[in-house]
């Protein structure tokens, strides 16, 4: 077994580029994605993950640096890795004039190392994994959205996969499917299947990846698991008190440089500075009623609309 | 192994691009409008009851009603300008712009198909797509003409009568030479169906090449260039008429059809492989 940069990586891309004309859609692109990791992959709307989903499954060409995918370098060796690769690109596409099992018989035709005795059997599989064997037989033109969802990511599940890329595979969803999806794709990674999805929305993925790469405006401003992403240097401490010139000083006696926020006394102080329980009695010990008091870490929320700036939908 | 591997995905490819195009209520459409042609006509023919003087109308029309059997040659020569590069235009046009509007290109590709593969599985789909419309039409025609029309020995155009077994050779001739014009067409639409997602446009574009080459072909003018029009030798199928029979003309039309195969198919290809697939 190798234990290099291909096996430990099911996808790896150095210096990634892409740009239409002027503009560079995806700008030096690093993505580490750890086999049998759950990665998200965030970012705002038009900040360039599906360009850049594209080019790692070959279908749109880099305007320079290098996509390793499962070990197989892309776009050249995309024959041998998409084999093993199931993927959703920017919502489902179907031909609305065939049922939804002709529309995976289709698909799976296409692919050369699908066994068509097997066909059948896989298709009738992959539309029971994600619940549409009653609507198997249904013209594409009378699936609902979320149903066209479903089967999109059927047809990434026609054959086993080592690899799945999902873009937003969620979206048109309604609350149950979403947990439909959350579930199927922890069961998928419980069998070693890495998984790679996209979203704009953190809550949609926050609670299943184990690593994350935050996307803005064509580059990467943060990557790494979840734990990593999470640490942060400073707390945010937010104290609620009708005696509030009291509170200051107490706390500015402890070394808290605090401000009074619209009647909040908010302070960031740093992790390792004071625990909690001293700052409060600090507090009760100078005679200021603490009516609510709080000492927590900025959620990966907080810390993404800092590093995405304004408009990030995750704040929305 | 490996090119048994191969060729055995790539007969799934074909048999999936065969079943899909004729899955579609669109394609059963044009066949039956194609089919309708010869039927129009020969009814046509039959109610007016009369015979007309040699020359009028399109060429044999004036033969109809004395023998069946030239139900087909009429009606095909009536397709061959307008209807049959039409329907062409449309299955053509479709190949890759018709996948890449619905998106079902990326799918494709991330199956993955290899896109070489993908060009030729469509191209084979407008060619047995031709097929199909080509024998329709001769087929009803037989047949419509058989039912209306009493049927004989076909006195050919040299003025040599030739028995019916005789005559139903070079009607099966007739619409293999009309297949192979066809193909410089097909390939013309697939070459124009990878430069845009737009189906209709790819379509349309393709009928209008059809409709320029057969109006350049009308000008006496650029003589020079006539030879090189992919509709040059459409309408040369009368040689499969005289006896002795002259293939001359479908050698001709099949070089030059293969040519053009050849240049488009180069160009598709180049055009195609290095595409990025944005749709």
């Amino acid at each position: 077994m190798s234990l290099g940069l291909e096996t430990e990586y099911a996808i790896h891309t150095q210096g990634l580029t892409k740009s239409f004309g002027s503009h560079n859609a995806v700008n030096q692109v690093n993505l580490r994605v750890p086999s049998g990791s759950i990665f998200g992959f965030l970012g705002p709307n038009g900040s360039g993950k599906t360009t850049t989903i594209r080019m790692l499954l070959g279908l749109a060409a880099a305007t320079s640096g290098e996509i390793s995918l499962l070990g197989k370098s892309i776009p050249a060796e995309c024959g041998d890795a998409l084999p093993k690769v199931g993927a959703l690109v920017e919502g489902p596409a179907f031909y609305p004039y065939l049922s939804g099992r002709a529309n995976l018989t289709r698909f799976d035709s296409a692919d050369r190392f699908a066994n068509p005795h097997t066909r059948g059997a896989r298709v009738d599989l992959a539309l029971a994994r994600v619940g549409l064997t009653q609507a198997a037989n249904k013209k594409l033109h009378a699936y609902s959205l979320g149903m066209k969802q479903r089967l999109g990511i059927a047809n990434a599940l026609l054959q086993p996969r080592e690899l799945l890329i999902l873009d937003e595979p969620t979206n048109g969803l309604d609350p149950q499917g979403t947990r439909e999806v959350r579930s199927l794709i922890r069961s998928l990674s419980a069998e070693g299947i890495t998984i790679f999805i996209s979203s704009h929305l953190l809550i949609e993925i926050e609670q299943i990846c184990t690593h994350l790469a935050v996307m803005s405006a064509g580059e990467i401003v943060a990557q790494g698991s979840l734990e990593e992403l999470a640490f942060s240097e400073t707390l945010n401490l937010s104290l609620n008190t009708p005696d509030t010139q009291q509170a200051l000083l107490v706390l500015q006696g402890i070394g808290i440089d605090a401000h009074l926020e619209s009647d909040v006394i908010r302070a960031g102080i740093a992790h390792d500075l004071i625990a909690a329980g001293q700052i409060v009695q600090a507090l009760t010990a100078a005679k200021v009623r603490v009516q609510g008091f709080t000492l927590l870490a900025p959620t990966l929320e907080d810390r993404f609309v800092l590093l995405t700036g304004e408009g990030f939908d995750v704040l929305r | 192994m490996f090119s048994a591997d191969l060729f055995k995905g790539f007969k799934s490819l074909i048999q999936s691009e065969l079943t899909v195009l004729f899955g579609r209520r669109r394609t059963w459409a044009m066949l039956v409008t194609i089919s309708l042609i010869p039927i129009f006509l020969a009814i046509a023919v039959s109610l007016s009851g009369k015979t007309l003087p040699p020359g009028e109308g399109p060429p044999f029309l004036d033969r109809v009603s004395q023998n069946g059997l030239f139900v087909g040659f009429t009606a095909m020569i009536l397709a061959i300008p307008l209807f049959l590069p039409l329907t062409i235009g449309v299955v053509a046009g479709d190949t890759i712009a018709g996948e890449a509007n619905t998106g079902t290109l990326r799918y494709l590709l991330i199956a993955p198909v290899n896109r070489a593969k993908l060009l030729v599985a469509k191209f084979i789909g407008a060619a047995v797509f031709s097929v199909a419309a080509t024998f329709i039409l001769m087929i009803t025609g037989i047949i419509v003409g058989a039912i209306l029309f009493p049927i004989g020995p076909v006195t050919l155009l040299s003025g040599d009568v030739v028995s019916i077994p005789n005559a139903l050779l070079r009607i099966f001739l007739v619409a293999i030479y009309v297949t192979i014009s066809l193909l410089g067409l097909s390939v013309i639409g697939l070459f124009i169906s990878t430069l845009t997602v737009i189906p209709v446009g790819a379509m349309a574009s393709t009928v209008v090449v059809s409709t320029v080459s057969q109006i350049l072909g009308s000008l006496p003018q650029i003589k020079v260039i006539h030879p090189f029009l992919p509709s040059y030798y459409w309408l040369g199928l009368a040689d499969i008429l005289r006896a002795p029979m002259d293939l001359t003309s479908m050698a001709r039309n099949a070089l030059l059809q293969l040519a053009y195969l050849t240049v488009f198919g180069a160009w598709a290809y180049s055009r195609f492989v290095s595409k990025d697939i944005l749709s």
